[in-house]
């Protein structure tokens, strides 16, 4: 996709969707660290029906655009599903991720949510994520490792 | 960590309902999949913290096309997020308030730096691989969440028997 066949709808449309996607964080609870680490202490099990209900959503939207769908009308993209590559990383990456969002409750997508909610006490763990990426990003330019995203 | 995970008995699994929760993942979904109709493209939300970078750092890695290139729509979705959040909570919701968290802020900060991490090693968050991964079935996908689920739970439970709280 290039900036030459992008449509003039593409940042409305992009803020939009960002839009529903931050209404649907606050609404299921998830703008709330406390909502998160009261799954992850099996208090409360209703996180199961926000991961899952959003992933049905994507997985039949997925698949109907790309066996049905020609190509997106805003970029001229072809329609593709999520699949990335398989390494190390993925797991190493994902325990770390895992030790870190339970011990804060909190994820990026949710955090920015937070922030919408008026939970400014969040920009700690915003801060934090900031930090966290700059020093892998930092760290791997200087060992030159190019896998993973 | 295994010993930690015996789960209380539970009056009800769902003390807040299940509504809120489901309608919420729907939204997310739906959000997720606007972008995707229109634009071809799988917003995940992680990614923003690297292209970001990229405005006020030399860092190569941040310094890459593919975020040079997509860093301009990924505040705009950020935005969004926070935009549409802040309808929800200070608009819409049965009682409008600015709310903010108990939880420590060295929970915060140290769970922040973590995640900040582990999302760019591992190719992804619980937006991108939780719901658009886990959405096109992807096993690399499938593999992180498992994981991370895992030490999520793990951790969360570790640090209550500490007896943190929140």
């Amino acid at each position: 996709m290039s900036d030459e066949t992008r449509s003039p709808w593409f940042l409305p449309v992009i803020y939009v969707g960002g839009l529903i996607f931050g209404l649907g964080l606050a609404v299921s609870g998830m703008a709330r660290p406390e909502v998160v680490l009261d799954f992850l202490q099996f208090d409360d099990f209703g996180l199961v029906f926000v991961m899952g209900g959003a992933a049905v959503v994507t997985g039949i939207t997925f698949a109907v655009a790309t066996r049905y769908l020609d190509r997106a009308p805003l970029t001229a993209s072809e329609y593709t599903r999520r699949v990335k590559e398989f390494d190390r990383n993925v797991v190493v990456g994902g325990v770390v991720f895992g030790v870190g969002w339970g011990l804060s409750g909190i994820c990026p997508g949710a955090a920015y949510a937070s922030f919408g909610v008026g939970n400014y006490p969040i920009l700690w763990a915003i801060g934090g994520m900031f930090l966290g990426a700059y020093a892998q990003g930092y760290v791997r330019s200087l060992t030159g490792s190019e896998e993973g995203t | 960590m295994e010993p930690l995970l015996a789960p209380l008995v539970l009056e009800t699994p769902f003390p807040r309902g299940i509504l809120p929760y489901l309608v919420g993942g729907l939204l997310v979904g739906l959000g997720a999949a606007v972008i995707y109709l229109a634009t071809g493209i799988i917003a995940g939300a992680s990614t923003f913290l690297e292209s970001t970078l990229s405005y006020v750092s030399d860092v190569e890695r941040f310094n890459r096309f593919k975020y040079i290139q997509s860093r301009g729509w990924r505040v705009v979705f950020t935005l969004g997020i926070v935009s549409g959040a802040a309808l929800w909570g200070l608009v819409l919701a049965p009682d409008p308030t600015i709310w903010t968290t108990d939880v420590q802020w060295w929970r915060l900060l140290g769970g922040g730096v973590l995640v900040g991490i582990g999302t760019r090693l591992g190719k992804g968050c619980t937006s991108g691989h939780g719901v658009c991964g886990v959405g096109s079935l992807s096993n690399t996908s499938l593999v992180n969440v498992a994981t991370f689920m895992a030490f999520a739970i793990g951790t969360a439970q570790l640090v209550q028997a500490l007896g943190v709280s929140p």
